[in-house]
């Protein structure tokens, strides 16, 4: 398992290597740079701003410019955030706990519902409580985020007035204090709901569909002429395998928690790395973007690379060296 | 009380009444088994052949009321086990049955397993579902089990998965659970049928081995005369849902009366004959939507056929002591009602 993974990991060097010459290339084909949202292009002397350039180093051919950029990746020196005018590194480090707070929450009230969703639908196939539920997940399926997040601060926020419609916690609380993590988690529910609802319904759809499969299965079958209660059969036989493809989706799941998520936070105000990313698009503050794509493309490799591990931890005819 | 114990010992362990189990197709149910009456002994060996789709298969998940739930249902009979009826029993109260005093294996021993479970821990799963032990000794036990149905190396197999053994160890490892709590009765569901004819033989052995050792009844469901030759005392032949001939080995492959019979033995391939081709029956077992309601079952498909075979319903009668066969060529298989339509016909 370790030699997988080392091989594994070391295998990543030449896809990031690729990713990173994207990431350069569409940042450098983007109009404009980092000095020009920095300064007003139109108000500075124009002998500064060569000066400047020739500092920066934006003179120099594409190919020493993009090999000063990696080396300083590779060493944890992101750059500057033109728009903090601090090291990109500490924009990221603020705003990660928030979206790891908002990922978590997500991350939980998905597979607690699609487990228990999807394992009653799975045993009562075709009924009417299991029609309910696929009923409810395909209008969750169907209707996108960012209509979700608007409908829910309308209804539950200004309506209903059971949660904040924004931010991650209330100005007026003292940090580290019972009242300051209630108020963040007051504050994350309705956006973790949101996130989480397009998951949860493919998750129990998954599930179900997983659990009937394997409830006709010879080793069903066995297990019954053993004497073995069906309530045991469905939570031990048949869910110990309808997890194996599930868990495998963590994986993927881990990608996306520390990613944020763009439309969600966006909406909810909630001040996240989804955030920050659509935020430094518009103020063209590029060397964070190019670290946040960067630090996306390392996590969807990791989480790939977690997917197999979990395979071969969960699904014993699986072996990995 | 000596009377009760007498009486006890001579009612037959399982005693099959009249069973008609059903299907449901587009609403409606069609009988798979029609009819079915037998009775098995203690320590008896009965094997039950036929072709696919004749209903052997259903008839044993019939006892085990293992039938696909919603599906499958006992629609008529009984079944009694050790004078108790059992075919009315509720799922809990099967639970208690199943594994303990009946178990049974199955034919795909690839499939019949959980991937995902130890083979100690399935093993183990039985003994715990019926007797209070704990995991060590369970384990304990069902080492010894692993070795007592010929599996080298018992103690790490338990530790193994199942697609680590192959298919003659895997059928061993299904006889070891089936024989965990010494059922007084274990259903054999063509259990070499999947298996290389080397392991077919040995498993056999063991069938029979084990049956000595714990004084069990065997139910061997077959389509292989080979296997009921070697191992049955009793043979049963089933054809499309129901019984045409019964009798002990012996007798049926001396005397095999039903031309059903007699044309299954003929498909045996014998190594002192040179011929081209095997025998075949032409046709199919009819399906249980278009069985005929009258006559008899075979009827299209038998080359002895009278015009009364599509009238008249042959009945299980005894046409030789302890040989009992089904077919109009035999007096004895005339329902009384119809004794004078034979007369007329004038057939002797």
């Amino acid at each position: 398992m370790l030699k997988y993974s080392i091989r594994r990991l070391l295998g990543m060097i030449p896809m990031l290597i690729l990713v990173s010459i994207v990431v350069f290339s569409l940042a450098k084909m983007m109009p404009g740079d980092s000095l020009s949202g920095e300064i007003d292009p139109l108000n500075t002397n124009p002998e500064y701003i060569a000066e400047m350039r020739e500092k920066l180093g934006y003179n120099d051919p594409i190919h020493i410019q993009y090999f000063d950029w990696i080396t300083g990746f590779a060493q944890g020196d992101f750059g500057k955030s033109t728009r903090f005018k601090i090291p990109v590194k500490d924009v990221i480090l603020e705003k990660l706990p928030n979206t790891l707070f908002l990922g978590l929450t997500a991350l939980f009230i998905t597979y607690v519902l699609a487990f228990m969703m999807g394992m009653y639908s799975g045993r009562k196939p075709y009924t009417i409580g299991d029609n309910a539920i696929a009923g409810i997940n395909y209008i969750m399926l169907a209707i996108p985020s960012f209509v979700a997040a608007v409908f829910a601060i309308y209804l539950f926020s200004f309506k209903l007035d059971w949660f904040p419609f924004g931010g991650s916690v209330d100005i007026l609380v003292e940090k580290g204090t019972m009242e300051y993590w209630f108020s963040r988690l007051h504050h994350v529910l309705l956006p973790a709901l949101v996130l989480g609802a397009m998951s949860t319904a493919s998750y129990t759809q998954f599930l179900r569909n997983d659990i009937i499969e394997n409830s006709r299965k010879d080793f069903v079958r066995t297990a019954r002429a053993k004497g073995t209660p069906m309530k045991k059969i469905y939570n031990v036989h048949i869910l110990r395998n309808s997890i194996i493809p599930l868990v495998t989706f963590l994986g993927f799941d881990f990608a996306a928690l520390i990613g944020g998520a763009i439309i969600t936070e966006s909406i909810f105000t909630y001040p996240g790395i989804g955030q920050l990313f659509l935020e430094s698009i518009l103020s063209r503050d590029y060397p964070t973007l190019m670290a946040l794509t960067m630090l996306l493309s390392v996590l969807t490799l990791v989480g790939n690379l977690i997917a197999d591990i979990l395979y071969g931890v969960v699904d014993p005819r699986i072996r990995l060296d | 009380m000596s009377v009760t114990q007498a009486s006890k010992k001579q009612t037959p362990l399982l005693q099959v009444k009249n069973l008609q189990t059903g299907f449901k197709i587009d609403g409606d149910y069609y009988n798979a088994v029609e009819g079915v009456s037998f009775d098995v002994d203690r320590k008896q060996i009965v094997g039950v052949v036929g072709e696919s789709g004749c209903g052997k298969s259903v008839m044993s998940l019939s006892i085990m009321q293992l039938l696909p739930q919603g599906i499958g249902k006992i629609r008529g009979g009984e079944i009694a086990f050790e004078g108790a009826d059992i075919a009315g029993l509720s799922d809990k109260k099967m639970n208690q049955i199943r594994g303990k005093d009946i178990s049974m294996i199955f034919q795909e021993p690839m499939t019949s397993l959980n991937p995902v479970f130890t083979i100690g821990y399935q093993i183990e799963e039985v003994i715990l579902n019926h007797e209070k032990l704990s995991k060590k000794e369970a384990r304990k036990r069902s080492v010894s089990l692993l070795e007592s149905v010929g599996i080298p190396r018992a103690k790490q197999i338990a530790d193994e998965y199942p697609h680590q053994l192959s298919g003659g160890m895997r059928q061993r490892v299904m006889i070891a659970m089936a024989i965990a709590c010494q059922p007084k009765l274990l259903i054999a569901d063509e259990p070499t049928t999947a298996l290389d004819v080397t392991v077919q033989a040995q498993i056999l052995d063991l069938l029979k081995g084990v049956q000595e050792a714990n004084d069990m009844a065997i139910i061997m469901i077959t389509h292989d005369l080979g296997v009921v030759a070697e191992i049955c005392d009793e043979v049963i032949v089933m054809y499309a849902g129901k019984i045409v001939e019964r009798s002990t080995v012996d007798e049926l492959f001396n005397h095999p009366k039903h031309p059903y019979t007699k044309l299954l033995m003929k498909a045996i391939p014998k190594m002192d004959e040179d011929v081209e081709k095997l025998a075949t029956i032409e046709g199919l077992v009819p399906s249980i939507i278009n069985m005929p309601e009258i006559g008899c079952r075979f009827a299209n498909r038998c080359p002895k056929a009278m015009p009364e075979c599509l009238s008249v319903t042959p009945q299980l009668g005894e046409t030789a002591p302890g040989h009992e066969a089904a077919c109009l060529l035999y007096d004895e298989s005339w329902p009384e009602n119809e004794k004078h339509h034979k007369e007329g016909v004038g057939l002797a």
